[in-house]
């Protein structure tokens, strides 16, 4: 177990350092650049030369990359092209809202999804199996921004009243910190809900239609047994490792729900930062939300070695 | 066996008078079989029947201001009601279906071709080519979606052909895998090994045994992928990433003025995203309809889709 781990780990190196060659390359296919931008808005210095040069954007693009990776093994990923404010100062105030959403999202979507997939499967064919069925089609359908418009929207028209949009910091009240996240990590996790409850029914309609499942009904067990500790642990397994896939689109879905519902998380941080050509901040952003990803799919990899004894490398 | 030929050519020529009867009879069982399949069989044609005939189904241009008709509520005259400019919201759902139909169409063929040609080489050669190829595609499957299309779409700049593009690339990775698996599963037959014995070259059996029993896989693929497409081109055009106005993208009018005027007038709001809905929703149940009738092993596949 320890060894596949820490093979999993030794594997994840090079995929980081491609990622980063691209995460560092990416901004700088920006049409425009930043220096143009800066000195059509604010002015700053007399000419577009003396500005690069002081920013260090006229070395060549290997230098450039070489430098940035020294500096981010240490920790450092530069300062704000705009605010002068350090990345990772930035980063570390905005990755836990983030952060907070996207768990929130992801146990919501498991939450809703185990239970209805396990009924539609073992209701197979069945009322509630088809209106499970449609749901998630439909949960699949709807964009996930319409829903999460509607629900300010409506409110607002019919009782005059609107979800909070405004941030409240968790050590001023808790209460309302958390609830404010409630809604959006609600709308954000229906799609991933969708798409796990689908394959759940799959699985388990595969599985339980093994033989051994057949001997667990014939030696007499209860329903829940058969279910729940012959069928489902086995059936869970290929779920589990699509969590690895949700937790990725869950943290690109971010971007949108912080846009709308107005916390300051990373995804909010990114949109800003690509419309105003920050590099040090486009770069910070995805490189950590690349490694969150990485990390979590390492997480999902050795909770899959657990469940299932038959992997072992 | 010069007769064989002959015979079997001769048919062609001519036209079967029950064919077309036989392809209703097809029809008809499928609507029977798989009702919300058929229901989305439906939505789609309606969408598709929608973009082309755009201009003679609109009351209005889609950037026509009307006189006097500012945020006007839906009625007798504009059914969907007007927007802040005054312009006939249900002329710009109409013709927003074009913009989604092209975005979907360009970017599920441009996808689906990427994939086919990754797909099979990556199965029929396997050994190290398919261990880097697979790489590759895990690594562009772990990245998530949304904040890798922003990026790419910073880099091309918005523009319709730059949306299909970058659509097209990234829709590719997930589906490729699927054509892999299912080549994988194909080659094992003996017909293969007989192909191959009789002389036939790699390129020959890819593209005469091995495609023609993975295309029923691309066309449930495509299918999914394109309620896939159309949902991503919204989301890109909401954040003011994709198809730029004055040209109506179902997404964009969600957006900017959609949601500051929605208050007062809340069907800017609800239309757009209403059209969608129903798009994805149908291309989504003929998906699923044709996978569990054409290849039942693909169940649980998924589409690619993101928020």
């Amino acid at each position: 177990m320890k060894k596949y781990v820490l093979r999993r780990l030794l594997v994840a190196i090079p995929s980081l350092l491609i990622a980063s060659v691209i995460v560092f390359s990416l901004p700088r296919l920006l049409p425009g650049d930043v220096v143009q931008l800066m000195l059509e808005e604010k002015a700053y210095g007399k000419d577009l030369e003396e500005l690069r040069a002081k920013m260090g954007l006229n070395r060549p693009f290997y230098v450039q990359y070489w430098e940035w990776l020294g500096k981010v093994v240490q920790g450092d990923l530069g300062e704000s092209l705009w605010t002068r404010r350090p990345v990772v100062e930035e980063l570390l105030r905005r990755l836990p809202v983030s952060m907070e959403l996207g768990l929130l999202a992801l146990f919501f979507a498991i939450v809703i999804a185990l239970p209805i997939g396990v009924l539609a499967a073992v209701r197979q064919d069945s009322v509630s199996d088809f209106v499970a069925r449609s749901l998630a089609i439909l949960g699949l359908s709807v964009p996930g921004f319409w829903i999460a418009t509607l629900v300010i929207l409506l409110p607002a028209i019919w009782w005059g009243w609107s979800p909070p949009i405004q941030f409240t910091e968790f050590s001023k009240d808790k209460w309302a910190h958390l609830s404010q996240f409630l809604l959006p990590a609600f709308i954000l996790g229906i799609a991933s809900a969708a798409a796990i409850m689908r394959l759940t029914r799959a699985m388990l309609l595969e599985v339980l239609r093994q033989d051994y499942v057949r001997t667990a009904w014939a030696k007499g067990l209860r329903e829940s047994v058969v279910v729940a500790k012959h069928s489902l642990k086995n059936a869970i397994i290929p779920v589990v490792t699509v969590l690895g896939i949700q937790i990725a689109q869950i943290l690109g879905g971010t971007v949108i729900f912080e846009q709308i519902f107005g916390l300051p998380g990373m995804g909010r941080f990114l949109f800003d930062a690509i419309n105003q050509r920050d590099y040090p901040v486009i770069q910070g952003v995805n490189l950590i939300i690349v490694s969150v990803v990485v990390g979590m799919n390492l997480l999902v990899d050795a909770t899959y070695a657990f469940l299932d004894p038959r992997i072992r490398y | 066996m010069a007769n064989h030929v002959g015979a079997l050519d001769a048919p062609r020529t001519l036209r079967d008078p029950t064919r077309s009867l036989r392809a209703l009879g097809t029809l008809w069982r499928f609507c029977r079989a798989k009702p919300l399949g058929a229901i989305g069989g439906l939505l789609v044609v309606l969408m598709i029947g929608m973009a082309v005939f755009a201009n003679w189904i609109a009351p209005y241009s889609y950037d026509e201001t009307i006189r006097g008709a500012r945020m006007k509520a839906p009625g007798a005259q504009f059914w969907m009601g007007t927007d802040n400019l005054g312009r006939d919201i249900f002329s710009r759902v109409v013709y927003g279906a074009r913009v989604s139909v092209t975005v979907g169409f360009g970017a599920v063929l441009l996808g689906n071709f990427l994939a086919t040609v990754i797909g099979i080489t990556s199965g029929y050669f396997g050994g190290k080519y398919d261990i880097c190829v697979q790489r590759v595609v895990d690594a562009w499957q772990s990245f998530p979606f949304l904040v890798v299309i922003l990026s790419i779409m910073a880099v091309l700049g918005p523009g319709m052909l730059n949306v299909i593009l970058a659509l097209g690339v990234l829709g590719a990775a997930a589906a490729s895998r699927v054509i892999r698996g299912a080549t994988i599963a194909i080659i094992q037959h003996q017909y293969i090994e007989a192909a191959r014995a009789v002389g036939a070259g790699h390129l020959r059996i890819m593209w005469r045994y091995v495609f023609p029993n993975v295309t029923a896989t691309i066309i449930i693929l495509a299918t999914i992928g394109l309620g896939g497409a159309i949902l991503a081109e919204s989301a890109l055009s909401f954040l003011g990433f994709g198809v730029p106005p004055p040209y109506p993208s179902w997404g964009a009018m969600l957006s900017g003025s959609g949601r500051s005027y929605m208050y007062t007038a809340p069907w800017m709001a609800i239309w757009p995203g209403a059209a969608i809905s129903l798009a994805v929703f149908g291309f989504n149940m003929l998906g699923d309809a044709l996978r569990d009738l054409l290849d039942p092993r693909l169940r649980g596949a998924g589409g690619g889709r993101l928020r």
